[in-house]
């Protein structure tokens, strides 16, 4: 027996243990006297609707502890006629979309009630009753003009502080990078409250929070690793770079959001939001920028920059406007929340850094002024944004 | 007939209806967004095609009744062990004999039973029943008969039978008298009293459990002639086997419904316990004969129940204890928890066709308490 087959086996006999316990526990049914009489657990998760010609459509997505049979649909507490797609029980996990040729009315709200073999309701709201706009060319440009607006322009015209802040001298630059550890701290509990908050639309079995906070410890770690890999800080285009890719995903989450709300009418979405958008973001181009004062990128680095954290705003609004499913969502902004906490902890490294070379504490009035006036801007303008 | 060949129709019916949602508010609040003109070339093409369809003429065919709203399906009454076109002129009279004194006695069985029925196509619910079946059955008997009722109780909780009728305090069917134990029998003796449209009910606690639980049914008594000297004729018409109550086509329907989720509040409401049961299958009628109804409300949850006539008018006999009406010409009666009465009209000077009847609560009649008569010359 050589020294690598050893652990090997070691390695099996516990999981060939775990399997005959398994075989054994489902064989002898040991639960079987508790469950009596009790009727199978029911959950079912409305995912998404939509809106159009020919009525309401619904997916579910199922979490019995059996298959479970939808029988009766109720719209606005009438029975109606419904068509299932696949038909038949749905089994745990499995989806199926439900088709209602019911009249809604545009602008006002309904409500849906799915009603099971056992006679257990589900509950639905349609808050305000919009059609559901196909997927078409003009659509999408549509929606990319949105993204455009929401995620490339703001984070361009923020950069173009770059000249100004480069002219401003050290302590300028030093309020830069302190206004960019403020904004990402906003947007890291706002990325953690928005993926939360898919998390709990999400079917009970994915276990929503786990898929917000584990994918962020996860990535964080992930992107700590990459950006140190060669022993040293993150600074300069590098360091820009993070951001724009931290701000990129939490962008995406933003778009999902306001892709949603488009698709579901819950927003009465107009110029006005638009524009909020644009003033919020405004800030993440200065917290791209502010890394790359002390060199001097080519122009083509801005770019390739702008797009990677403002593009994601684009596609996000698409998904979210199409297809997409809470558990995705809250995933996305799960790994956006790790990404951002590491530019955090990399800007905050750095400002330090700079500070012990010049033999000050990091707890300068500039730096907490900074801080404080990132915070405060990022949550001023948020009250223009509520989706 | 298969019920799913109905529903083919229904997309087609939307056209007319999709026009108009298209509304002006959603082309206003996006183009606010896409700066107008965008927006409404989006929108626009979409408007303008269902604007060119036409709407079809509506047809009167017992499909396109409900229009979608229904419970789509079909409920399998072998199943359950009865159908609801059966309970609406299944009588009960037992097993009659005569007593000494020259009385009519009826004899009836009764037993109580656990039992899942479907209320509605898939939708099951773990009732409780007098006989198997929801409501229980329709006892009927005359004026001063003597009753003596076997009640059994097999299911797995106490029952009683309480009676709304005249009798004495041991034969109340409450706790202390007459209640009954699973397992255990009880039997309940007393004169049908008085005539008219009456129910019976468990009474054991929790009440509005075992009511709503399925625990009720009808309990008509016809007057007797002999003691109705100057409403003979009226008398007459009411009492079942006579030559003059032959001509009318009689009903029963008690106004239940279903509480599947136990909150308190009703799923399926319904007559005679099936919803949509004489909507997909109206209840058909000969013009020229006159109809009579006898309605009883053991709805539980809502104060209040009720039933509206399409088309017609009729007269209403409050609990049935009259021979005079005491609502003469309306077309909506109403019955608060355990009020019964008969309604009688004639459909003999309309066309023939579909009349609709239903509880004018819109709510009830659009989970399930929808109904259609099938008038024929």
């Amino acid at each position: 027996m050589n020294s690598l087959s050893r652990p090997i086996l070691w390695a099996l006999l516990p999981l060939i243990l775990i399997v005959a316990v398994a075989t054994a526990f489902l064989a002898s049914d040991p639960l079987g006297p508790f469950r009596g009489s009790a009727p199978p657990v029911e959950e079912l998760m409305i995912e998404r609707t939509t809106l159009d010609e020919h009525g309401i459509g619904v997916r579910v997505r199922a979490g019995g502890s059996e298959p479970m049979k939808i029988v009766q649909v109720q719209v606005d507490g009438a029975y109606w006629t419904f068509s299932q797609d696949p038909g038949g029980a749905l089994d745990r996990m499995s989806t199926a979309w439900l088709h209602i040729p019911y009249p809604w009315v545009s602008g006002e709200a309904h409500h849906l009630t799915l009603i099971t073999s056992t006679g257990t309701l589900f509950e639905h709201s349609i808050d305000v009753a919009v059609a559901t706009p196909g997927m078409t060319t003009e659509r999408l440009t549509f929606y990319a003009l949105i993204g455009l607006f929401v995620g490339v322009v703001p984070i361009a015209l923020g950069m173009m502080f770059y000249p100004a802040l480069r002219a401003g001298g050290p302590a300028v630059f030093e309020f830069a990078l302190a206004l960019t550890i403020g904004l990402l701290a906003f947007l890291l509990v706002d990325t953690l409250a928005e993926g939360l908050e898919f998390a709990g639309e999400a079917a009970a079995q994915f276990h929503g929070p786990a898929l917000v906070w584990l994918p962020a410890a996860l990535t964080f770690a992930v992107l700590m690793a990459i950006g140190r890999r060669k022993g040293e800080p993150l600074s300069g285009v590098a360091l820009a770079t993070s951001i724009a890719l931290g701000i990129g995903l939490h962008n995406l989450g933003e778009g999902l959001a306001i892709g949603a709300a488009f698709a579901t009418g819950a927003a009465a979405l107009g110029s006005f939001l638009v524009i909020g958008f644009t003033l919020h973001n405004i800030t993440e181009g200065i917290g791209i920028a502010a890394p790359m004062l002390a060199e001097r990128p080519r122009f083509k680095t801005f770019v390739a920059l702008v797009a990677l954290a403002g593009l994601p705003a684009v596609l996000g609004i698409w998904i979210g406007s199409f297809a997409f499913s809470a558990h995705w969502a809250a995933l996305a902004l799960g790994i956006g929340a790790g990404a951002i906490l590491q530019v955090i902890v990399e800007v905050g490294a750095y400002l330090a850094r700079k500070s012990r070379e010049q033999g000050r504490s990091w707890a300068s009035v500039t730096i907490l002024a900074g801080v404080t006036l990132g915070i405060v801007v990022m949550y001023a303008t948020a009250f223009l944004v509520q989706v | 007939m298969p019920y799913e060949e109905r529903e083919t129709n229904v997309g087609a019916k939307m056209n007319g209806w999709w026009k108009s949602s298209v509304s002006r508010r959603l082309l206003l609040s996006v183009g606010a967004l896409a700066g107008g003109a965008q927006a409404a070339r989006l929108l626009a093409p979409a408007a303008h095609a269902q604007a060119a369809r036409n709407r079809s003429a509506p047809s009167r065919s017992p499909h396109d009744q409900h229009d979608g709203m229904i419970t789509p399906g079909a409920v399998n009454y072998a199943r359950n062990g009865f159908d609801p076109h059966d309970i609406l002129t299944d009588w009960d009279v037992g097993k009659v004999s005569k007593l000494p004194d020259g009385r009519t006695l009826r004899e009836y069985e009764i037993t109580a039973e656990d039992k899942e029925i479907e209320i509605a196509p898939g939708l099951m619910f773990p009732a409780w029943t007098y006989n198997g079946r929801v409501p229980g059955p329709t006892l009927r008997a005359t004026e001063g008969d003597r009753l003596r009722i076997r009640f059994q109780n097999f299911g797995s909780h106490p029952h009683s039978i309480h009676f709304h009728g005249i009798h004495s305090a041991r034969m109340d069917g409450v706790p202390g008298a007459g209640n009954v134990l699973p397992g255990g029998e009880f039997v309940y003796e007393f004169d049908a009293l008085p005539f008219g449209c009456h129910l019976y009910h468990c009474h054991s606690v929790p009440l509005k459990r075992h009511i709503h639980k399925g625990l009720y049914g009808a309990f008509i008594i016809d007057p007797d002639p002999a003691r109705r000297a100057e409403e003979q004729a009226a008398a007459r018409s009411r009492v079942l086997g006579s030559p003059e109550n032959a001509q009318w086509q009689e009903f029963v329907m008690v106004m239940n419904a279903f509480d599947t989720n136990f909150d308190e509040e009703n799923e399926v409401y319904a007559v005679n316990s099936i919803a949509h049961a004489y909507t997909k299958r109206p209840i058909v009628i000969a013009r020229d004969r006159p109809v009579r109804l006898y309605l009883i409300n053991v709805t539980e949850f809502d104060p209040i129940n009720s039933l509206h006539l399409h088309a017609n008018f009729f007269d209403y006999y409050d609990h049935g204890t009259t021979l005079t009406p005491t609502l003469r010409t309306v077309d909506t009666v109403m019955q608060c928890q355990g009020q019964r009465g008969i309604l009688e009209f004639s459909f003999k000077d309309h066309e023939p066709g579909l009349y609709m009847f239903h509880a004018h609560q819109s709510e009830f009649a659009e989970l399930g308490w929808m109904s259609v008569f099938e008038v024929r010359a």
